[in-house]
């Protein structure tokens, strides 16, 4: 098993089975929230479906519209499980902070793997802990 | 850690204001821990980009904020939303969109916005200066503010920016600091031919390569001798559509870089040679198909500013519109009004003026258009994820020239 300490910036517990991003995405206009599928034609995941997935990518990209896009997701349930970044990025950490607020019900937690990153890998059973702590078998 | 707050943070925080400031100072809060801001600073004003309708989610936060009292502390100004309001009949998307968008619009106006909608606010008489702490969303508004103004603002998403503007403060963090705002990538493009490295769309997929070397890194771009405030705009349009850049200097060009030292404050940055073969193949690359049946021709994205308003008159030499192409022209209604003359004439051949939106955010190109033209990289990179279309990428002059023969036509690059 892989046990990667992230730092929680948004906390939460999820689990998922791991899909890892090639490349950043941009939300807005990489994202289709109405099922969550990857519609970037740029990007050499596109077509995949990020739907419930503990979804761990490099970063953001692209457009400020990727705040609301992700809330979106969110309340129509096919965000990601949650959300693991190597690197900090304000537009999608601001989008799960606005999901909460608007639907406390629904969330997507956001953790930052700075250390580890490079551990994580796509297709495994993955658990996020409150702590921050990624577990993949 | 927590940032520091002033007893007035602290009062919104604690809802002492409305509710409105204290959502407002809840998300801040959030980002300042994220980033790892030390405190709240004053902001002179906010540029939104929230005011596009993309879903309930984004009407919901704005109804929330002004139903709970929400008035902008700064000037602010609005990003492009989905409807055209002076051609209404543009919209070719469903009812309850329509309405849902519109009751969107109306709430940022009630909240005391400034009713701009433009992505290109640094195109309006009052913009803000150097060194002018701002808190804007867009991110072609947000490159250029921070590049050309020399104004500074981080990237800002949706939400976050109105959250700066109802409180008028932001959380120190990214290019708000001298230390974020240094090069730490040179991207140089001295190898490549001087009369390539003149024209608009040479600077127009430079952008898109620019983002893609330096991810969320500041870049600085040396040999480029001369360039235009519209060549700037496009170059920052592109890189912050292939990467995460809210910032990029110019050597020789931008306010804050006079030389390639005072860019990167004196670190060695790695450095990234473009040559003619990488600006080819992008060019390329941003082109989806090699179809020649064209339908429409999109310019404008970001916003057309007046000169390039009148540079299509001149391309253009009052030729009519081939009668099976549409040619619409993306713009804010400030320029619209300001270019009036030239608009009407340009109308007469049959261009399309579209304000207040822009061609690939919304339903405006008619349903089952298989193939696009357009000047704009931003709007090649996106248009086939959002409207499913294939796309042929040009110069403006290729542009004009195959709106007006009906069929895509390509001038061989000088690259």
């Amino acid at each position: 098993m892989v046990s990667v300490e992230a730092i929680p910036i948004f906390p939460g517990s999820a689990q998922g089975p791991s899909l890892v991003l090639d490349q950043p995405l941009s939300w807005w206009g990489g994202i289709d929230p109405r099922d969550g599928t990857i519609i970037d034609a740029h990007h050499p995941q596109h077509g995949q479906s990020t739907a419930g997935r503990v979804l761990i990518l490099p970063g953001g990209r692209g457009s400020s519209g990727g705040s609301a896009v992700l809330a979106e997701s969110v309340r129509l349930m096919t965000a990601p499980a949650a959300l693991v970044l190597e690197e900090v990025d304000p537009i999608l950490v601001v989008g799960v902070i606005v999901a909460a607020e608007l639907y406390p019900d629904r969330s997507c937690p956001l953790v930052v793997a700075r250390e580890g990153y490079d551990l994580l890998v796509s297709g495994r059973a993955t658990r996020i802990r409150t702590d921050g702590r990624i577990e993949q078998s | 850690m927590d940032p520091f707050l002033t007893d007035e943070d602290q009062a919104m925080l604690r809802g002492e204001g409305s509710e409105a400031l204290a959502l407002g100072m809840r998300i801040l809060m959030g980002l300042a821990r994220a980033t790892g801001a030390r405190r709240m600073i004053d902001i002179s004003g906010a540029h939104i980009d929230g005011t596009l309708y993309l879903g309930r989610a984004s009407l919901d936060f704005a109804a929330r904020l002004r139903d709970g009292g929400g008035r902008v502390a700064v000037p602010t100004t609005l990003n492009v939303s989905s409807l055209d309001l002076l051609h209404p009949d543009l919209f070719l998307g469903d009812d309850p969109t329509r309405e849902a968008a519109l009751t969107m619009m109306r709430a940022y106006l009630d909240m005391g916005a400034s009713p701009t909608w433009t992505c290109a606010p640094y195109q309006l008489a009052a913009r803000p200066g150097l060194g002018d702490r701002v808190a804007w969303g867009e991110s072609n508004a947000i490159v250029f503010a921070n590049s050309v103004l020399g104004a500074r603002t981080p990237r800002f998403g949706d939400f976050a920016d109105m959250a700066a503007a109802v409180t008028g403060r932001a959380p120190e963090f990214g290019l708000y600091l001298d230390r974020h705002r240094r090069a730490r990538v040179r991207i140089d493009v001295s190898g490549i031919a001087e009369e390539a490295r003149l024209t608009d769309e040479f600077f127009a997929v430079l952008g898109i390569l620019v983002g893609r070397e330096a991810g969320s890194e500041v870049p600085a771009i040396t040999g480029v001798e001369a360039a235009t405030e519209d060549q700037l705009k496009v170059l920052g349009a592109g890189a912050a559509t292939s990467g995460a850049v809210g910032m990029m200097h110019v050597v020789g060009i931008t306010p804050e870089a006079p030389t390639l030292a005072s860019a990167t404050g004196g670190v060695a940055p790695r450095t990234v040679r473009v040559d003619t073969d990488a600006i080819a193949h992008a060019y390329e690359a941003l082109s989806s198909t090699g179809a020649e049946k064209l339908r429409t021709v999109n310019l404008g994205t970001p916003h057309y500013s007046a000169h390039q308003i009148a540079r299509l008159q001149d391309l253009l030499a009052g030729r009519p519109i081939h009668p099976d192409v549409s040619l619409y022209v993306n713009t804010g209604r400030d320029v619209l009004a300001s270019s009036a003359e030239i608009v009407a004439r340009l109308e007469e051949a049959g261009v399309m003026f579209v304000v207040d939106t822009c061609t690939y955010v919304t339903s405006i190109l008619p349903a089952g258009l298989d193939l696009a033209m357009t000047d704009s990289a931003k709007w090649a990179y996106y248009a086939p994820g959002n409207l499913g279309v294939d796309v042929v990428f040009g110069s403006t002059s290729d542009c004009v020239e195959s709106a007006v023969a009906g069929r895509v036509i390509r001038e061989r690059r000088p690259w």
